[in-house]
């Protein structure tokens, strides 16, 4: 892949990493007798971070979404071959956006519950560590960005957490610690076998090491499953997931939200980029493997998350479900399935977000997150109730909101590439309906008994948090061309390359072709979301 | 006599004085301060004296390493016994760092505990002199002399703190289990000696290459036998009894230098003995360290998850760390031993930092270290608590610290050296030795303060100038070695002959 700079601001990507880590010095520095000046340091920080970011979506050249724009490189440590080379194509573009939002959102949209100085600090390092990881072009930075926002998040659990917050954190920790630590020794052995085989200098450069496929075909293997493992943990995929639903219950409100709509993606957006693109051969070898564990995470998901008694477990469950599409859309290794896959992951970022949000801010109300002790909500607070409802709506995958696109393509990817293990996950959609309805019913349906009928509806703050992303859930359901237009070239490039450097494979495309396109695809999906969207709106004022 | 002197042709061997500088300065400013101690009336000299001038001395010793560091040709001294080369120069950074680390927290220290600070100064200082004679010895006799200089300091310091059962008991421990060790590395020299026809490491290295050892039965057991004495030196398992109890009983800023001095002139000697003298046996000493990595490795990170006492949980994570330096020594090549060098001095700041921590907090008795005494610190005291946990993250070899950067360099090695396998056991045993950490993390900021009938000095102790200094020190050199290890990296290849 090629890499293009910046013309008018080289170091953009570079400044919206650092930005968010200087105000974190910077509230360090704060004496604690402004305790009101915290929030607004943080949220300038942040706000900063996100006006690059929206900076760089409109700046983004669609046309070349396949190259690392904003691309920049600075020596670091010259004497390992470990540079500082950031750059977003098509693949990491969104996701940089959306983490760049989504961290002034819940810095205004949930307080500090005590020590805000050093509860927004972490915030602001979380948040430079999260950009940091998706702009990273070299292994070692990757991996120092990809290891650092475990610090920031387990003191977010540990300090701001409700219920075993130490035994979740230490947890979190050493899950993820665990799995990145064999990626270490991975990235190590890679750099260096690649130097021995290609005859060239000891390089962490991402770009250098896959362009030149050099390793023996068994070695990459091994080297594949040492990245997979750390990226499976942060995922999660089915066995290693045991860390998310204790950390997602006992972290504070604004701990789930990144955790769920940022962090979760390190995982998948590093099985595509350090995945696919550094071990091509390696990822179809392991794809029928990694496509199995995705629908057992979908199937186990789902029945774990219809079991729940308490709210957020349940939308934690959820998360490894929605997980387990993005990752069989990720290995159906075609356009389809891959496009679908990037594309559910900033959809699962912007309504698992938003419904982490709004679980913690009935919790803020009602004090519990036992479903059996809500009910009937709808009635005192019917706005809540309908934001409720449309970002639910999202994460079930109705036509007309974001989450149906992306799911639609996964599968219809998944269903061209492993056909039957596509009808079983398919039946995953289906179970998603069932749980977050039947909760969505215990929690605001029926008769609103005793402190039930007390709560409070929305208040304007919290309204206006909401407004970017139902924006976004609709905007993305009914119009995801402008989305898909800047993904796809950089699907497609990483796809070519898979079928360049692996003999024999090309990609799974239907036997009727060409089956759906997918500029066919957005603009059937334009007709049908008007009225999806129509009944949306109808459903908002009920 | 001394016209009999004069037509003698007795020509002593040039000496290069100049040289010896990071050698002589801590002898000499030992003897003076004890010499000065014991002649003036301590009521005209305020404590105070003993650190500022141990402070000065190790300041000075540093000053006179980087001078030395400039010259391009390697310093010999008596007739090539003492080679004060850029390892040595580099390890002898490290220790005089340390002692420069250190004293500034002994007055306060000396005074709430009432320890004799002069005695201890003075037995600082020679230690740190035998530590640089042993990264400079360039002959085994002269390893030796330099090891028991360091040995006899230390074990004298481990039991300074006459007030405390476990003192005592730390320096008995520490003493005939050196001394224990020590019969073995003689033992090992000796043999060597016998197999080779001489000591000189330079000398060994060169017959090793010129004659094929057809019986080695000999020198394989020499090598043994250094390696044993030497591993009881850093402390490596099956090695380390002593260790623990060791750190935990001796004076807390003693135990500062024993992780760090001590340590760094433990690994410059296996260094000398085993990658240059006999690197080319390499291949029959790199299996035996292999397993002393990995034991060491896994005993150091699994008891000290165990503990619940913060000094002991250092005390072990000090041995799962020197497993992890013998990862780079196992990988017998430059890379390596650039690695140790970067990981001893990585390591020398965070040790001194933590233990000067946890000496501020240990009460009147130095044995307040329990996890309970650090409950609440994170409220109490949020600077001194930010400060140990990034000291803590860094020995978990979190990035953007300077012990990630060691923990990369040691694995790097051991992968260029194809040791996938130790490689994978080292960071497995990271992670279990980062449970220990986050359990002291717990503990400050997780936990809420159970003694709330502690007085309020016991609960918020003065932290003083002089450790408040070396905490920051500590915390901002462990820091900018991780966002810019270019400098430090710079320096231990060069040293490593890279």
């Amino acid at each position: 892949m090629s890499a293009l700079a910046s013309t008018s601001f080289p170091a953009a990507l570079t400044v919206l990493v650092l930005v968010p880590a200087a105000g974190a010095l910077v509230l360090l520095a704060m004496p604690r007798t402004r305790p009101d000046l915290f929030k607004p340091v943080a949220l300038v920080a942040s706000t900063v971070s996100a006006a690059l970011a929206v900076w760089m979506l409109a700046e983004f050249d669609a046309g070349s979404a396949a190259a690392f724009q904003f691309w920049q490189q600075y020596e670091w440590i010259t004497g390992w071959g470990v540079s500082w080379q950031v750059g977003v194509d098509g693949l990491s573009l969104f996701l940089v956006v959306m983490t760049a939002l989504i961290f002034p959102l819940a810095i205004v949209g949930v307080d500090a519950e005590h020590s805000p100085k050093p509860y927004y600090a972490w915030m602001l390092m979380l948040e430079a560590g999260c950009l940091g990881t998706f702009v990273a072009l070299d292994l070692v930075m990757f991996f120092v960005f990809f290891e650092i926002v475990l610090v920031p998040m387990y003191f977010l659990i540990g300090g701001w957490g409700h219920g075993r917050r130490a035994y979740a954190a230490t947890k979190f920790f050493l899950f993820t610690m665990f799995g990145s630590a064999l990626m270490l020794v991975a990235i190590v052995a890679l750099a260096f076998l690649h130097s021995s085989a290609s005859g060239g200098p000891v390089t962490f450069d991402l770009t250098a090491i896959a362009e030149s496929q050099v390793l023996a075909t068994n070695t990459a293997r091994w080297l594949f499953l040492a990245f997979a493992l750390a990226f499976a943990v942060k995922v999660p995929l089915f066995p290693v997931h045991t860390w998310l639903p204790d950390a997602h219950t006992n972290a504070p409100t604004a701990g789930s939200v990144i955790l769920a709509a940022v962090m979760l993606k390190l995982g998948t957006y590093g099985l595509v980029r350090f995945g696919l693109y550094l071990f091509p051969e390696a990822s179809v070898y392991f794809a029928p493997l990694m496509i199995t564990l995705g629908v057992i995470g979908i199937i186990y998901g789902a029945i774990a998350a219809a079991m729940q008694r308490d709210l957020k477990r349940l939308v934690a469950y959820s998360s490894v479900a929605h997980l387990g599409f993005i990752v069989i859309g990720t290995f159906a290794l075609n356009t389809e399935g891959l496009t679908g896959g990037v594309l559910q992951m900033v959809n699962h970022g912007v309504s698992t977000g938003a419904l982490f949000l709004l679980v913690g801010m009935i919790y803020e109300r009602r004090h519990t997150r036992e479903i059996s002790e809500l009910g009937g909500l709808q009635k005192p607070a019917p706005l809540l109730a309908a934001v409720f409802m449309v970002v639910m709506l999202s994460s079930v995958g109705l036509p007309g909101l974001n989450g149906f696109v992306g799911e639609l393509l996964v599968l219809l990817g998944a269903f061209n590439a492993h056909r039957w293990w596509a009808v079983v996950a398919a039946a995953g959609v289906i179970l998603a309906a069932v749980y977050l309805l039947w909760a969505y019913q215990r929690v605001f349906h029926g008769p609103a008994s005793g402190a039930n009928a007390e709560t409070p509806d929305l208040r304007w703050r919290e309204g206006l948090v909401m407004v970017p992303f139902i924006a976004a859930i609709v905007f993305m359901g009914v119009y995801p061309k402008p989305v898909i237009e800047r993904i796809e070239p950089a699907v497609d490039a990483i796809i070519a390359h898979v079928e360049d450097n692996v003999s024999g494979f090309t990609e799974p495309v239907a036997d009727v072709h060409p089956s759906v396109s997918i500029d066919d695809l957005a603009r059937s999906m334009d007709m049908a979301d008007h009225n999806g969207s129509g009944a949306e709106h109808s459903e908002d004022g009920g | 006599m001394g016209a009999v002197l004069a037509q003698l042709p007795v020509r002593t061997p040039s000496v290069d004085w100049t040289g010896l500088l990071p050698v002589l300065l801590p002898a000499a400013g030992a003897l003076v301060l004890l010499m000065v101690r014991s002649l003036v009336p301590s009521r005209l000299m305020p404590e105070m004296v003993d650190a500022v001038w141990t402070f000065a001395v190790a300041v000075a010793g540093l000053v006179s390493v980087v001078v030395l560091w400039q010259r391009d040709a390697d310093i010999e001294a008596f007739g090539g016994q003492l080679v004060m080369d850029r390892i040595a120069l580099f390890v002898a950074a490290v220790v005089l760092g340390s002692v420069a680390l250190t004293a500034p927290t002994l007055p306060r220290y000396c005074r709430r505990v009432e320890l004799a600070s002069a005695e201890l100064c003075v037995l600082a200082l020679l230690a740190a002199a035998g530590a640089v004679v042993m990264a400079g010895a360039a002959d085994l006799i002269v390893l030796f002399l330099g090891l028991e200089t360091m040995s006899i300091a230390a074990y004298v310091m481990a039991a300074l703190n006459l007030r405390r059962l476990e003192s005592l008991e730390a320096g008995l421990k520490y003493f005939v289990l050196g001394a224990f060790s020590t019969a073995f590395l003689l033992f090992g020299i000796a043999l060597v000696y016998g197999a080779t026809g001489t000591t000189n490491l330079d000398g060994i290295a060169s017959y090793l290459d010129t004659y094929i050892v057809l019986r080695d039965g000999m020198l394989l057991a020499g090598l043994a036998m250094l390696l044993v004495g030497l591993g009881f030196k850093v402390a490596a398992a099956p090695f380390h009894a002593w260790a623990p109890d060791t750190y935990v009983g001796a004076p807390t800023p003693v135990t500062a230098l024993m992780a760090s001095a001590v340590k760094a002139a433990g690994f410059a000697a296996l260094i000398r003995v085993f990658v240059e003298a006999l690197g080319t046996r390499a291949n029959d000493w790199r299996p035996a360290v292999f397993a002393l990595a990995c034991a060491t490795l896994a005993v150091g990170s699994v008891l000290a998850a165990v503990q619940s006492d913060a000094k002991r949980i250092l005390a072990y994570s000090s041995i799962s760390h020197a497993g992890f330096i013998l990862v780079g020594v196992q990988a017998a090549s430059d890379e390596g031993v650039a690695a140790v060098l970067f990981y001893l001095a990585a390591y020398a700041v965070i040790a001194v930092g933590s233990f000067t921590v946890v000496a501020a907090l240990s009460g009147q008795r130095d044995d307040r270290t329990g996890l309970d005494t650090l409950a609440g610190l994170g409220a109490g005291r949020p600077a001194l608590a930010l400060g140990l946990t990034i000291l803590l993250l860094a020995q978990a070899g979190v990035p953007f610290t300077s012990g990630f950067v060691a923990k990369f360099s040691v694995i790097a090695a051991a992968v260029e050296a194809r040791s996938y396998w130790l490689a994978v056991v080292a960071m497995v045993s990271a992670v279990v030795a980062a449970f220990a950490y986050l359990r002291v993390v717990v503990a400050m900021y997780f936990r809420d303060s159970g003694d709330e009938a502690g007085t309020p000095e016991q609960s918020k102790p003065a932290l003083g100038l002089g450790a408040g200094a070396v905490i920051v020190v500590a915390v901002l050199l462990t820091v900018a070695m991780g966002v810019v290890p270019g400098v430090l990296e710079s320096l231990s290849s060069t040293a490593a002959g890279l």
